[in-house]
């Protein structure tokens, strides 16, 4: 029988915590900081609302690019969070989450041997869509001597001739860094300067815990070299409902667009309808649940001071991202390490890029009172090691 | 910084009050301090526990009592709650908009107790004009608590 695969899908590696969550599932007490998603459930108004188009019989396709009356509530959130202002005839359509956006973007702007600038440590998905859609991934690996965020010199230096995307994941998980408005006021300068574009994936943009999130596309002449990413999913806790969007350029978004129609249809309708209460009515809840990570990011990083864990004060998104390089073991292995002396399953920092060792991933998607217990855990781990 | 105290020890009293300083960000003798004042000033009026008696296989019995009453010369409807407020059995009193005056909730062991307590006790006031019981049957959600078993985390255990 011939080969049924293409040759790029079997180069590309699984993600890396399959195997902690095999042995997590199968554990009895353990406790897992892995959760990549919100612990909160989706507010009931806006669950209400899902219901409610349920009920309605609205249960059919909506136009590829989304419910009009979303897209219009999408606008005006973009605009009073961030200052942005999108057409939503022209410039914005809503995908199956964030995830979907990355994919088509890349897809529709790589031709093969173009560059993609891929700060690392980031999420899993930028790496293997950019690699699928023939493009040439780049890393540039983030410090944490500059709190993970993205330096200008850094970006100059692995700026080449094919240089075609950068990719912005702020703010950053696994690291919850975040890029402050001077910051990115550098990168726009080079981006500018080289003819680059940016898809910066703002999908944390709601969770931050010193100033408002500012966007890249919303700084002087980068309206039209940006892609903005954004969803539900973790500002809305609507993770399940499987709901993004996609805000830039009229011009690349006609492309994506096709794309979306051809592969996806549209996305869910009644995660649309339910996705309108959320943008309507929507912004208190989000500032509750806000209130309720940072308190709980304040007392992570008040155990690691207490228990002497080297890590850097995270504003951003869900997680911290703790330095283990004083116990002299791999982050796989200290993870593996904790997970079974002391039942405490956290992701290893290789899991989001090679420079991610030396550190593990703790996500504080968790309640306080699970937050103490795993804290307990994890201090009595370092203390056992650090005896030797 | 009251405001953030009050919304998180209204879901949460017993929290450690150095734990809830790191959460808050504030030093520990801030919070010690302002709990304190308001406590003083009446602000904060009591620490009580949510509790199903159902499952402690304990007898109580609930009921939500509307009262008609005539307001007392001078005194409004102020006098006329205090008399009723000041019975231990009165778990709470609430003026009320619409077509009665007072919403009185009791507890008692049995039916006949909390009976017994409206027809000896709360209709013979003076200005009570007439009473009508609710018997509660089922608590589903109080003080902002749902009673029914915690849900459990179903989310997967481990997501990038």
């Amino acid at each position: 029988m011939r080969n049924p695969l293409n040759k790029t899908i079997v180069t590309i590696e699984p993600s890396g915590i399959r195997k902690f969550f095999d042995i997590v599932s199968e554990m009895k007490d353990a406790i897992s900081l892995g959760v990549g998603e919100p612990d909160f459930d989706t507010p009931w108004h806006i669950r209400d609302e899902g219901i409610y188009s349920l009920e309605k019989g609205r249960t059919h396709y909506t136009s590829n690019a989304g419910l009009k009356e979303l897209k219009a509530e999408i606008a005006k959130f973009l605009s009073r969070r961030y200052g942005l202002s999108y057409d939503y005839n022209k410039e914005m359509f809503v995908t199956v989450g964030g995830s979907e956006a990355i994919d088509i973007a890349m897809r529709a702007m790589l031709d093969p041997g173009d560059e993609v600038l891929i700060p690392q440590p980031s999420y899993v998905s930028y790496l293997p869509c950019a690699v699928l859609a023939n493009g040439t991934p780049v890393v540039i690996e983030l410090k944490e001597e500059n709190q993970f965020r993205l330096t200008a010199e850094e970006l100059e230096a692995a700026i080449t001739p094919k240089t075609k995307l950068l990719v912005l994941p702020f703010p950053n998980n696994p690291t919850g860094a975040v890029m402050e408005k001077e910051d990115l006021e550098r990168i726009a300068e080079l981006v500018i300067r080289h003819d680059l574009f940016v898809l910066s994936d703002e999908i944390y943009s709601e969770l931050t815990y010193l100033e408002r999130h500012v966007s890249i596309a919303s700084l002087p002449g980068m309206r039209e070299r940006t892609l903005v990413i954004n969803g539900f999913s973790k500002s809305h806790a609507m993770t399940g409902w499987r709901l993004g969007y996609v805000c830039g350029p009229e011009a690349i978004i006609t492309q994506m667009l096709k794309i979306h129609q051809y592969a996806i249809m549209c996305a869910p309708t009644m995660a649309q309808y339910a996705a309108v209460a959320a943008m309507r009515d929507g912004d208190e809840d989000v500032a509750g649940m806000r209130e309720e990570y940072n308190g709980r990011r304040r007392y992570l990083m008040h155990r690691f001071r207490e228990m002497g864990l080297q890590c850097f004060e995270p504003f951003g998104a869900f997680y911290v991202f703790p330095c283990i390089k004083e116990f002299g073991m791999s982050s796989e292995e200290f993870a593996e390490t904790l997970l079974a002396s002391q039942k405490l399953a956290v992701v290893p920092g290789t899991a989001f890029g090679e420079c991610g060792e030396g550190f593990i991933r703790i996500s504080y998607a968790y309640s306080l009172e699970s937050l103490k217990t795993a804290m307990d855990r994890l201090e009595a781990f370092v203390e056992e090691r650090r005896k030797g | 910084m009251r405001e953030k105290i009050l919304t998180f020890i209204e879901k949460n009293s017993r929290i450690d009050l150095k734990e809830l300083a790191i959460v808050l960000g504030v030093e520990e003798s801030a919070v010690i301090n302002e709990l304190e004042q308001m406590e003083a000033e009446h602000i904060i009026c009591g620490y009580h526990t949510i509790i199903d008696w159902d499952k402690v296989g304990q007898d109580k019995v609930m009921a939500m009592i509307e009262v008609r009453v005539t307001p007392q010369r001078g005194m409004g409807f102020d006098k006329v709650a205090e008399r009723i407020y000041n019975y231990p059995e009165v778990n709470a009193v609430y003026l009320i908009s619409g077509g009665f005056d007072f919403m009185v909730i009791l507890e008692g062991k049995t039916l006949r107790e909390v009976a017994q307590f409206v027809s000896d006790k709360l209709s013979p006031l003076d200005s009570v004009l007439s009473t009508k019981t609710n018997f509660i049957l089922k608590k589903y959600k109080d003080h902002g608590t749902v009673i029914a078993s915690k849900t459990k985390d179903e989310r997967i255990q481990m997501i990038p």
